[in-house]
């Protein structure tokens, strides 16, 4: 799960680390009133959504007024940005941050992310800040320093005073940098982050060591004991159909193309959009209705792709083990008299009474293209689009 | 012997009287597993599917002498089980439970690191299918008799695409010695390498059949190990040509964030490491014949 800007430098600034002054509006006129309370003679108006890349995008604008703070808020409140990574249909603009400008002498780059290979926390720094990490690793990846941090016993002050020297940080704001880094390493570790960022991480010309930009994301799975942080999401930044998927238990991934796949377990629907694209079409999605494929899931999974305008095809495969298939062609056939679809619709059952799954289907009314391999019904899919 | 589990391999059931535990735990009998009983804390002396029930998993051990358990236990509870397990002298640990917080599963990793090498557990997933050595024993949710009993050894992160491959071999008439579903979270129990080494000395494994996904640096660390150490062949199929850059495809682990990360790096990759790719996840099947015919 990912959060705004504001809402990570909330919870960084509540872990020590130094943020510059600044608060969050909703309207054009709260702006203006917004800018006088944080003071200062400078301000930057910055767009929240859940994407990097904004000032590139417009999404951020430097203010020299408060009436400019306001017309700047007036500009991006209620837009679509659209940035390198939000996609062609951007995000949605529904709340500004508005804080105080910063006099930048140096601009440094730290991240936190799970390392699997290690599998330990590893921080991520460098004195390239405010270029992206792929860009640092890709043109000064000379430049980067790793820390390790041993899960068990937490960073300890000595990597961050390292990381710190590494940063070639002058020796009077090494405390303040070290504590900088370890603020970001327990807000990491105590609620179950899986990437903190902190991009650009500024030493100002008033010797201030400040977090400009940050980026936080959580592990899901650790949701149930994260009460604060689960409020924070904000699902006007999702896409509408992976909302309403996960609000009903499915995994969901809008892609771009245009048959729509629903099919049990992640891999084999990877393996099954692999064959898709194998044979000269394009996934509309990804849609894993679990391993059991039980009906419930199956007509949820038929009403969330046939929301779909781009959808042409509709394909169905699934491998029934311990559900058996039989048991999964009446759920196919129940769900299909609740949803009308009208796009062909190809079907491969695989596994437990594969027979008697596809002689339920063909004793039905429904009007489907019936397929036996993995190969054979990508191929089938594809052929129907024409 | 098969690798990991055996015929007579003494089973306990974590979270035995569950509407989960209960079903996976008939069905493991049904198919021949020695279920031996099973661990629900406050249920201890009670008897569920004609087994004993018990409070903690050392009353478990010491009175049934079990050396394998499977969890059936929600994921705010799995790691505390996984632990307790290890603790109580448990050999080997299946955690079928999806949801498990990346943090916790780093917990248990460093919590096993007490043991010696000799003691210490093999903790298979979690969020995954579980293992079956056909014919002796399943200590997993996979539905056995698509597996024929064979020569064959499967490792896939995937519960259902190593389905997909069990049943494609069966068709060619081709046997599973042992099939490990090793689960679909960005950390395991036992990774790719973990187990192809188990199947490079095992007497009834001739090839191994390995199937992955994007996400993460396993595949390819298994390729680099059997490059340098072994002599069995390898099959490889890496699932997500069409996955996005930085999406979570379903599984948590399936996501692309660094090189060497998406499924056409990681076949390019393995190629290097002397592994047999199969073109399409509809000829894994096929491509382990012809590497069984060329043998």
């Amino acid at each position: 799960m990912d959060i705004h800007e504001y809402q990570a430098k909330e919870i960084l600034s509540s872990f020590g680390v130094t943020i510059p002054r600044g608060g969050i509006v909703y309207s054009p006129e709260t702006a203006e009133n917004k800018a006088r309370e944080i003071g200062g003679s400078k301000w930057v108006v910055k767009a929240q959504i859940h994407s990097g890349a904004r000032g590139k995008a417009g999404g951020v604008i430097v203010c020299n007024s408060p009436l400019e703070v306001a017309q700047a808020t007036d500009k991006l409140l209620g837009k679509k940005l659209v940035t390198i990574q939000t996609g062609p249909e951007g995000k949605i603009v529904n709340r500004i941050y508005i804080e105080e400008a910063t006099d930048i002498e140096k601009e440094l780059y730290l991240g936190l992310v799970f390392d699997r290979s290690s599998e330990s926390i590893m921080v991520v720094a460098s004195t390239e800040g405010g270029m992206s990490v792929e860009e640092i690793a890709k043109e000064k990846p000379e430049t980067i320093i790793r820390s390790k941090i041993e899960v068990a016993v937490g960073i300890q002050n000595f990597q961050a005073r390292e990381l710190a020297f590494g940063l070639g940080i002058e020796p009077e704001l090494i405390r303040r940098a070290s504590e900088t880094i370890i603020g970001c390493a327990k807000a990491f570790s105590e609620l179950d982050a899986t990437m903190v960022e902190v991009n650009p991480l500024v030493i100002s010309k008033q010797k201030q060591i400040l977090a400009l930009d940050c980026k936080m994301s959580f592990d899901n799975n650790a949701m149930f004991r994260r009460d604060k942080v689960s409020e924070l999401r904000d699902k006007t930044q999702e896409d509408e159909k992976e909302v309403y998927a996960s609000d009903r238990g499915l995994n969901y991934v809008s892609l771009e193309g245009n048959i729509g796949n629903i099919i049990n377990g992640a891999g084999l629907a990877m393996a099954s959009m692999d064959m898709i694209k194998l044979a000269g079409g394009e996934p509309a999605n990804f849609l894993d209705v679990g391993g059991g494929a039980t009906p419930e899931k199956i007509v949820k999974a038929f009403r969330l792709i046939t929301m779909d305008k781009k959808v042409k095809v509709i394909l169905v495969n699934i491998f029934a083990g311990i559900n058996r298939c039989d048991w999964v062609a009446e759920g196919i056939v129940q769900a299909l008299e609740k949803i009308e679809v009208k796009v062909p619709l190809v079907i491969r059952l695989a596994g437990t009474n594969v027979e008697k799954g596809n002689k339920i289907l063909q004793d039905s009314k429904l009007n489907y293209i019936e397929a036996n391999t993995l190969e054979d019904a990508a191929n089938k899919a594809v052929a129907a689009l024409k | 012997m098969a690798v990991i589990i055996q015929k007579d391999t003494k089973i306990l059931i974590q979270g035995f009287t569950g509407k989960m535990g209960t079903f996976h735990a008939e069905e493991m009998i049904k198919y021949g597993s020695n279920v031996v009983g099973g661990v629900t804390p406050g249920k201890g002396g009670q008897k569920h599917l004609d087994r004993p029930v018990f409070n903690t998993v050392k009353d478990a051990v010491q009175e049934t002498g079990a050396t394998a358990s499977i969890l059936f236990v929600p994921p705010a509870f799995a790691a505390d089980s996984a632990m307790e397990a290890a603790d109580a002298g448990i050999k080997t640990c299946v955690a079928i439970v999806d949801g498990i917080p990346s943090h916790d599963m780093i917990r248990i990793k460093r919590y096993m690191r007490r043991y010696s090498r000799k003691e210490k557990m093999t903790l298979v997933g979690p969020n995954c299918a579980g293992i079956i050595s056909p014919g002796k024993s399943m200590l997993g949710i996979m539905p056995g008799h698509i597996y024929k009993e064979g020569r064959v050894g499967i490792i896939s992160r995937s519960g259902t695409l190593g389905y997909e491959a069990a049943q494609q071999l069966k068709n060619l008439n081709i046997g599973v010695s042992t099939s490990v579903g090793i689960g679909g979270d960005p950390i395991n129990g036992s990774s790719f390498r973990d187990i192809i080494e188990k199947f490079e000395t095992d007497d009834e494994t001739d090839v191994i059949l390995m199937i992955g996904e994007i996400g993460g640096p396993q595949e390819v660390a298994a390729g680099e190990f059997a490059k340098e150490n072994m002599k069995k062949p390898i099959i490889g199929y890496i699932a997500g040509l069409t996955a996005p850059k930085g999406r979570v495809m379903g599984h948590a682990g399936a996501i692309v964030s660094a090189y060497g990360e998406s499924a056409v790096e990681k076949v390019e990759l393995l190629k290097e490491c002397g592994v047999t790719i199969s073109k399409n996840p509809s000829v894994m099947g096929e491509t382990v014949k012809e590497v069984l015919d060329r043998k």
